[in-house]
């Protein structure tokens, strides 16, 4: 069957009969390059639509229906709409900070995609620290939106972007106690190890109930870490216009909306690939005859199914329920997650010790 | 004990939240209990609500004649101004004279479709129609007068 770790191979081979071994590494990282800048262009497309969609179906409405089938090509339409809108600097904006700053955002959101496995043996980085290097460049995130709101030179730009501060610094903390939860458990910080532990079932699963409490941790930390409502005291349309992006218009808000997606999409992966095994299929124990029937769906589609499957949870909440407000959201994270996840980790390494997980 | 208290909070919240979930989940998952009317599409097929109310009008029977005896009491009910009676005298066949409706003057734009009008007419003449396609590209087009030319009242109608 024909594999993405197939094709790269392929291709890694008919580039090393034409070039030397050089000029075959800088082919390769431009094709890489172009992939993961076409992923982004996809997957922009895609997730604006399903966003759309889910939350006209959740709200007993249709949703984007004229253009295109089904209103299949409205986030097309869109983006062309941006892209020939112009983007204009305020007056009193530090030009500087103020064009740099989306751009942050787009190269965190493509640093992050370094280290996921999008299918068996196919990764841009197999790199022995993934889950570290996660937590680490998604929190550069904050630097992009705290840098926006002040060069905006608007007062309301800023109240947003320290609000994203306060926020993203608070519940990075229990995203990576939940984080790790499953580095105890595996043994291991490297993503692919990670997902071979899950072989004979996902850790969401072999873990009991602590996993379990440590995904919905997981869930909780990472939506308010990119943004999304009920978490986006960063936007709050209602007090603060936009927050953050105000002041933006244009290719230049398009990139901080395809940023807040494409991180999104990061963390639902990276969700997948610690809680739901990446691009392991779904084992049940010994039942081989099972197992080998889930092995005939390919990996890419068992990422790319447990990937969605989470953004749909995201989806969900954030037409759910309703924006908490900065005293809440404070409170939330260092009252409710911090010491939960503190009392979880201790548990999950009790258990890990004594062996008590599948 | 703190500790109860707070583990309480705890579930208590994530119920909430379920509870929350799961009827938005209902939502998505049934799309028949969608109420968007694609408009233009269904214009002849458009079925609205008994509630929606769209314009006044005046009932005319086939003989063309209303109930609107010209009362007034729907002008005095209008808390805008919206309706105008005009009223003048007819002879009755034995030769007293009685007061009837001239001009039913209606200012569309000026009603607020509150239905105080209909609710205080004694004979039931006017009633609040359904139409709701009112853009016209004069405003004086959309001061109207209900009763039809040559219309009389009916008979028997006090």
């Amino acid at each position: 069957m024909l594999s993405f770790s197939d094709i790269s191979k392929f291709i890694d081979s008919w580039l090393r009969d034409i070039f030397n071994p050089t000029w075959t590494m800088v082919i390769e990282m431009m094709i890489a390059g172009v992939c993961v800048i076409g992923l982004f262009a996809v997957l922009g497309l895609v997730l604006v639509l399903m966003e759309r969609k889910v939350a006209a179906w959740i709200q007993i409405r249709l949703g984007p229906n004229r253009v295109g089938p089904k209103g299949m090509l409205q986030s097309l339409a869109d983006t062309v709409k941006l892209l020939v809108k112009e983007g204009m600097t305020p007056d009193g904006a530090d030009k500087f900070l103020f064009n740099f700053a989306p751009f942050i955002a787009m190269m965190v959101a493509m640093l992050l995609m370094a280290p996921i496995a999008f299918a068996k043996d196919f990764q841009l980085w197999d790199m022995n620290i993934g889950v570290l290097y996660f937590s680490a460049i998604s929190s550069i995130m904050v630097i992009s939106i705290l840098m926006a709101g002040w060069a905006s030179n608007n007062k309301y730009s800023l109240m947003g972007a320290m609000r994203s501060g306060a926020q993203i610094v608070s519940y990075e903390l229990s995203a990576g106690l939940s984080i790790l939860a499953i580095v105890v458990l595996s043994g291991s910080l490297n993503l692919n190890d990670i997902i071979l532990s899950q072989a004979d079932g996902w850790w969401i699963f072999k873990g009991h109930i602590p996993v379990i409490i440590s995904f919905i941790i997981f869930i909780i930390a990472v939506t308010a870490e990119t943004n999304r409502a009920p978490f986006d005291l960063a936007e709050a349309e209602s007090e603060l216009t936009a927050g953050f992006h105000t002041e933006y218009s244009g290719m230049k808000f398009a990139l901080f909306f395809l940023a807040e997606y494409i991180n999104v999409f990061i963390v639902c992966a990276i969700g997948a690939t610690l809680f739901l095994g990446g691009w392991m299929p779904f084992h049940i124990g010994h039942w081989d005859a099972f197992n080998h029937v889930m092995d005939y769906i390919p990996s890419s589609v068992w990422f790319f199914g447990k990937t969605f499957f989470l953004i749909f949870l995201i989806m969900w909440f954030r037409w759910t329920f309703p924006r908490l407000r900065i005293d809440q959201l404070l409170n939330l994270e260092w009252r409710f997650l911090l010491p939960i996840s503190m009392f979880n980790i201790l548990l999950v390494t009790l258990m890990a010790i004594l062996g008590w997980h599948f | 004990m703190f500790i109860i208290k707070y583990i309480k909070e705890v579930f208590s919240g994530l119920k909430s939240l379920a509870v929350g979930l799961r009827r938005t989940l209902y939502y998505f998952t049934h799309h028949k209990e969608i109420i968007t009317e694609q408009y233009p599409d269904n214009r002849e097929t458009l079925k609205l609500s008994d509630r929606f109310k769209g314009e006044v009008v005046m009932l005319h029977d086939e003989n063309n004649e209303h109930a609107c005896t010209g009362c007034t009491a729907c002008e005095l009910a209008c808390p805008n101004a919206t309706i105008k009676i005009i009223t003048q005298f007819d002879i009755t066949p034995e030769g007293k004279k009685k007061k009837a409706l001239d001009k039913f003057v209606y200012h569309l734009e000026l009603c607020t479709m509150c239905n105080l009008c209909i609710v205080a007419c004694p004979t039931d003449a006017i009633k609040m129609a359904q139409t709701f396609e009112h853009s016209v590209y004069d405003r004086s087009e959309l001061t109207k007068i209900l009763n039809k030319p040559g219309s009389h009242i009916r008979a028997g109608v006090e």
